[in-house]
């Protein structure tokens, strides 16, 4: 267990100057990062405390972009409220639409999935992967300084969410994935395009490893830096790329595997991308981040994988229009770009949940700045910010 | 998806980490294991799957407010249940890698119950939200404060009492300020 910094923040007050009477220490400095900061991507608010140059302290103040999600959860019905799932993950909206329809399918007993279904969710929550990280090693990049492989990463995005706009309309909220299935059949032509967006990106993604990962200035500034020992990653539940790139061989496709994953990591068609420490230390801000270019290329086999197997058939299993779920309780973790999603959800047999409780792995990787800052120089807290990839969205929820 | 029902095996780890002290065994509908205790053994239980049945991470801290009218009922229940779910990430049984589920019940005149922070420091943030959204405190916690909701806020949102439309804090802040201005005349306008 590493030990956590944590101070409180009286206004008025001059800084605890525990350090002052030391000549080689000056002044301690309190130094607000946010609401408003391009690292945060949102209103996240760090409440930094320097020495000079040396951090000694970090506190993540959350709840900016509190929208009650779980409120509303509570007080709509179980269909009405996959709108609202969209909006937490706002980058993973299919990822979080599959979330929430897997844990209410689990308390519903004989409800069948069909196997068309399955494969336009995996195929869409893979394509929706691929846009999440493009995002997140986009704006990594921009972070800090390097401005090119944004506009690259958002070139191919583009197109991703064209296709999502083509199977159902929206291009950011999709609500495709319903509970039972998906509402709309791939439109003629669709699948083909996929195909084409895959072959495109196979050759592009060698692009971005090349402009981005190797890139000198790039390994200096992120290798070495922040650096998650495995056993703390385990202990602040870190999940995903925030797990795998503290070298934790860990993904819930594999390991718990829903819908078709186990079939398909049966079949050999993807592996789990695990860091090394190949430029620093094993868990550093690279290593994060590699994490996530490596997985890119994983999703395109998957989707490849489907575009292979799909066949033609129904898309939705028999859903009452009124959806009354059994009472009980059931929790169904899936494995989001940003790690484990889970839902919650408490049943009294009525139309409205008890209880819809949303376990945002940003909300749970976003806890470890706290940790990981202290010590660290002032200019690094961007690259460590940037690293954990958290959406505020889904912190506050 | 829904996992078969199976009965929890005595030779599961669970089952073995937790013997003897006094708390029910099952499988939820959803395939993991549930465990349901007092709340003043919640601690205890925690630390024994963590260090026998090799819980290394703690999933999920929430609570579910059941909102019983503790007169009415002819066997009384504690209103709040508060959820702990822990994940094995390493021991992978048949394929299948290992969830537990802990559950307490805890009354609404003294809700509050251990806190695991010293167990996996990834706990405290949820922690924190439960206190804000709940109320419920957790003991041993140092730094246990509002999360999300402003820290002058005096509600708990996720009550079951609590206004479906809110209670927001400008509403707040407008009646503090009309009380204010109604007691000292000399305070100008905004």
């Amino acid at each position: 267990m590493s030990p956590v910094q944590t101070f409180e923040y009286t206004p008025g007050a001059p800084p605890a100057g525990e350090l002052a009477d030391d000549p080689v220490h000056g002044e301690l400095l309190r130094l607000n990062m946010g609401p408003q900061h391009p690292a945060t991507h949102g209103v996240m608010r760090i409440l930094l405390r320097t020495d000079g140059e040396i951090l000694t302290g970090a506190q993540p103040h959350l709840g900016y972009l509190h929208r009650c999600a779980e409120k509303i959860g509570e007080n709509v019905e179980w269909l009405q409220y996959l709108p609202y799932t969209d909006r937490y993950d706002y980058l993973s909206a299919m990822n979080n639409n599959l979330g929430y329809s897997m844990a209410v399918e689990a308390l519903l007993t004989g409800l069948e999935i069909p196997r068309r279904a399955e494969m336009l969710r995996i195929i869409c929550a893979e394509l929706n992967r691929i846009g999440s990280h493009l995002i997140a090693y986009g704006t990594y990049g921009l972070d800090i300084g390097a401005f090119t492989p944004f506009f690259y990463a958002f070139r191919e995005r583009e197109w991703m969410m064209a296709l999502f706009e083509k199977i159902c309309g929206a291009r950011l909220t999709y609500s495709y994935i319903r509970i039972g299935g998906v509402f709309n059949d791939a439109p003629p032509g669709w699948l083909g395009e996929v195909e084409r967006f895959c072959d495109t990106f196979e050759q592009k993604w060698v692009e971005y490893y090349d402009l981005l990962m190797q890139n000198h200035i790039f390994v200096k500034r992120t290798a070495d830096v922040g650096v998650i020992s495995r056993e703390m990653a385990l202990d602040f539940g870190l999940t995903g790329p925030m797990l795998r790139g503290s070298g934790v061989d860990w993904d819930l496709r594999r390991d718990m595997p829903y819908s078709l994953y186990g079939e398909i990591w049966k079949a050999g068609a993807f592996k789990i991308p695990v860091a090394r420490g190949e430029k620093g230390t094993l868990g550093d801000c690279w290593d994060r981040t590699w994490v996530r270019v490596a997985e890119m290329m994983e999703s395109i086999k998957i989707v490849r994988w489907c575009l292979a197997n799909i066949e033609p058939g129904p898309i939705i299993g028999d859903v009452p229009k009124v959806l009354r779920v059994p009472a009980g309780e059931a929790y169904v973790g899936i494995e989001n770009p940003r790690g484990e999603l889970g839902h919650y959800v408490v049943s009294d047999g009525g139309k409205v949940a008890i209880r819809v409780r949303v376990r945002g792995p940003s909300f749970v990787n976003v806890a470890v700045t706290e940790a990981l800052m202290p010590g660290t120089l002032l200019s690094d807290s961007v690259a460590i910010v940037g690293s954990t990839d958290v959406v505020i969205g889904e912190t506050d929820r | 998806v829904s996992a078969p029902q199976q009965p929890l095996l005595p030779s599961d780890s669970v089952h073995t980490a937790l013997a003897g002290l006094g708390c029910e065994l099952s499988i939820g509908r959803d395939g993991i294991a549930t465990v349901v205790l007092a709340r003043e053994l919640v601690h205890e239980a925690l630390a024994r799957l963590r260090d026998r049945a090799g819980f290394e991470q703690c999933t999920l801290v929430t609570a579910v407010d059941h909102l019983v009218d503790e007169a009415e009922l002819a066997t009384p229940r504690e209103r709040y249940e508060v959820v702990w779910q822990l994940l094995c990430t390493t021991r992978v049984l048949g394929g299948r890698a290992e969830r537990v589920r802990v559950r307490a019940r805890v009354p609404e005149s003294d809700a509050r119950v251990a806190s695991c922070v010293d167990l996996w420091p990834g706990a405290a943030y949820a922690e924190r939200e439960c206190f804000d959204m709940f109320g419920i405190r957790f003991d041993g916690h140092a730094g246990l404060k509002r999360l999300l909701m402003p820290e002058e806020y005096e509600h708990f949102p996720l009550r079951k009492d609590f206004p479906h439309e809110g209670i927001e804090p400008d509403k707040l802040y407008r009646a503090w300020d009309r009380a204010r201005r109604e007691t000292d005349p000399a305070v100008p306008h905004a």
